[in-house]
């Protein structure tokens, strides 16, 4: 699945970071890094962007964006 | 000696920058970009200078505070670098201090908020991360101003000594990374050492992939080909691609440093805290109420019951001040042209202008208190999904917002934007956010053609600003601004207590800026006006104003505005006085029509029909900015000419617009 398809309160592990250019490398700057543990925090209002605790600080992101990493549940 | 302070956004930089410097800073741009540059004296040690580069979470030519920031380590040889780092944020923070070793600079490494770390019962061997790290690591708590005299000390016997960083090799496992990294290293380690780059740095652009390396390093086909091979096999043997095995690199690093140096504490009060007040402030259905609250307080704030009192006070003062002045001056007999000039045009005009002063203090102080607490990030996380429609992000709403009130407070807003483009595109557009100067045109005018619906009026030209201003941006996001947005990716930082010092010193920098442009470009500007006004094109004092050169010149374009319905002179007239102030559009209507602006809206039939006087105030919303606000975009644009195109497209847009309406409403009555 996708990091923008975790449901709030959920955690789940970074299996491969997609996307192109700046915002590829913007992700991996930010530490969203293959193994990398993430936790769904919130969404904005509208539901967009979403928000994500990873390595131990809050992250903001589009879902487009989000849409991006792949990821695996964790139970 | 001069230090770079490096660091990421959020680490509490401009804090331990402040703590370093007091009020002994210059600020500036960074020569052809609009990213603020700012440098100052150490305190006590006049003969070390810190400059303070733009918070940045890597060294990749990306993005300008990127680019500024490694042209500046390269290529002005400061001589160390203070790189400053969130101990509650390590993970994240380490990962720019080891792009930052690569430089090969005499390092420090100021590992802030320890305060923090200890209380919530962590800790950190800093001799353990020291070795680890390969540079020193001092312990600060830059709000308390703990640890920085020490740090301070180390930094310049470590830049004294020339000692660079002892740990540079983060790919110590001897996998496929370290194998291509040092493949690479000693490939091009004469070339490197040719052009006086460091080498590590070089190799790592060159698997990166950013930029012109390749090319700089003069490395030839042959080379190329070498490189790339390692590259692949790197790829093949990690199942990474080049940029994410790099960035895997560096984190595995870090990881292991902070295993072996730092005992986590528990999740932090600060963290607890932020999130349990970020589910009143972003929550679902409470984000949007609080955000329109505070807004409104702020506005409310600035433009009503504190910023306008203290400016009204403030341009009472300068009128008191005037009128003695004026008294002495005729006392003394003085010539009454040179009084004129110095009464009717440098007392009035930098006397309005600096009547903005409080406003800009009053706003800024709000705007300060909105970044340093954390919230304005939030507010980006709350507007984004709106703003992006128009290819902004969510933290321009705030600059466009206080456009409403006053573009000049708001353009200077837009060094809060953290990328350079968001920032252009939103000084661009704050200009279509009608400002409160413009106000009293809309009411002479809607009380005169349009008694019933004054308010009906107002709310449409405000929406015409809004509609046009969206339209534009639409225009800038697939013309100017078209290709690489910026990620929106962004941290959002635990809630803090801003510090006083902080705000009052950023109150301090601002009010001193826009002080010196009253007196410099205002000044001269209000010059220029006042001499148009008084002499006629012989140079004579003219005794009518309806002989002067701005009224010469008034005549001379009025045609341009036939299409749009008002061929008048003393209509043109009034739109270029306008450009001093928006208020001054009315004074000099009523003074030209030789009526006083309490009734001038009785004789501006005269000159208007329902329909001409639409067009005229569709015309006045858009057109150029006042003077000052022209001043600052022409300071945060860094660039005449670009300032020059917003005055004449938007005065062109302005045209058009009014045009239309004039024609459509034509055609229907």
């Amino acid at each position: 699945m996708t990091l923008d398809k975790l449901t709030i309160g959920n955690r789940g592990r970074i299996t491969n970071v997609g996307g192109e250019g700046a915002l590829r490398l913007r992700f991996l700057d930010m530490g969203l890094i293959p193994h990398t543990e993430v936790k769904m925090q919130k969404t904005a209002p509208s539901g967009d962007p979403i928000q994500i605790l990873i390595r131990g600080y809050e992250l903001t992101l589009r879902l487009e964006e989000a849409s991006k990493i792949e990821i695996e549940e964790i139970e | 000696m001069v230090f770079a302070l490096a660091g990421n956004q959020n680490s509490g930089k401009t804090t331990l920058f402040n703590a370093l410097t007091g009020s002994n800073q210059h600020v500036g741009n960074f020569p052809g970009v609009t990213v603020e540059r700012k440098s100052g004296e150490v305190k006590d040690k006049k003969d070390v200078t810190i400059v303070d580069l733009p918070g940045i979470y890597s060294i990749r030519p990306y993005t300008q505070e990127e680019i500024v920031s490694t042209d500046f380590i390269l290529n002005e040889h400061p001589d160390g670098i203070i790189n400053i780092v969130d101990a509650t944020n390590i993970e994240r923070n380490l990962y720019l201090t080891l792009q930052l070793l690569e430089l090969m600079v005499p390092t420090v490494v100021a590992l802030n908020m320890m305060d923090e770390v200890r209380e919530n019962g962590g800790s950190i061997d800093v001799e353990k991360l020291s070795e680890l790290l390969g540079v020193p690591v001092v312990p600060i708590a830059a709000a308390k101003g703990e640890g920085v005299d020490e740090l301070l000390e180390v930094a310049v016997s470590t830049a004294a000594k020339k000692q660079l960083p002892a740990v540079y090799d983060f790919c110590n496992d001897g996998g496929a990374v370290h194998r291509c990294i040092h493949a690479i290293y000693h490939l091009i380690l004469d070339h490197a050492e040719k052009l006086g780059l460091p080498c590590r740095f070089c190799v790592t652009r060159l698997i990166e992939g950013d930029g012109d390396m390749d090319e700089r390093l003069g490395i030839n086909q042959n080379e190329k080909e070498l490189i790339e091979h390692c590259i692949v096999e790197m790829e093949d043997s990690t199942g990474l691609d080049r940029n994410a095995a790099m960035a895997d690199m560096r984190y595995n690093y870090i990881e292991g440093a902070v295993a072996e140096s730092v005992v986590k504490s528990q999740e932090s009060k600060e963290h607890r805290r932020s999130v349990a007040i970020d589910r009143i402030l972003t929550g679902k259905y409470t984000a949007l109420p609080v955000f329109f609250i505070v807004m409104f307080l702020v506005f409310w704030l600035t433009f009503n019951a504190v910023g306008q009192r203290m400016s009204d006070a403030l341009a009472a003062g300068i009128d008191l001040f005037t009128a003695a002045v004026d008294r002495g001056l005729v006392a003394y007999g003085i010539n009454p042209v040179v009084r004129s000039l110095l009464i009717d045009g440098i007392f009035a005009g930098v006397g309005s202008v600096l009547s903005f002063l409080p406003i800009v203090v009053t706003l800024f102080f709000f705007l300060s208190i909105l970044e340093d607490t954390g919230y304005m990030a939030r507010i980006a996380f709350v507007m984004d999904s709106l703003l992006r429609k128009i290819g902004l992000s969510g933290r321009s709403f705030v600059p466009m917002l206080m456009g409403f009130g006053c573009s000049v407070p708001a353009i200077m807003a837009t060094r809060t934007l953290s990328s350079d483009r968001d920032r252009k595109m939103t000084i661009l557009l704050t200009p279509y956010m009608s400002c409160s100067a413009k106000i009293p045109i809309y009411a002479v005018f809607a009380a005169a053609f349009f008694p019933k619906h004054a308010a009906l009026v107002m709310i449409a030209l405000y929406v015409t600003g809004i509609v046009v201003g969206i339209l534009a941006a639409l225009l800038f996001k697939n013309t100017l601004f078209r290709g690489k947005p910026v990620p929106f990716v962004m941290e959002l930082p635990n809630y803090r207590l801003p510090s006083a010092k902080t705000v009052a010193l950023l109150l301090w920098e601002k009010a001193r800026d826009f002080i010196e442009r009253a007196f410099t470009i205002i000044f001269l500007g209000s010059m220029v006006i006042w001499f148009l006004q008084t002499f006629d094109s012989r140079i004579n004092v003219v005794s009518d104003s309806a002989d002067s050169m701005l009224a010469l010149i008034g005549r001379y374009i009025a045609p341009i505005f036939g299409p749009l319905g008002f061929n008048d002179w003393r209509v043109a007239t009034s739109l270029i006085s306008g450009f001093t102030a928006k208020e001054s559009v009315i004074s000099t209507l009523a003074v030209l029509l030789g009526t006083s602006i309490d009734s001038l809206g009785s004789v501006l039939s005269q000159l208007f029909t329902p329909l001409t006087a639409v067009s005229f105030l569709v015309f006045t919303l858009l057109y150029t900015p006042c003077v000052a606000a022209v001043a600052a975009v022409r300071r945060e644009l860094n660039s005449g000419l670009k300032t020059l195109t917003v005055v004449i497209s938007q005065c062109i847009i302005a045209w058009i617009v009014a045009f239309a309406v004039y024609t459509v409403g034509g055609l229907i009555l």
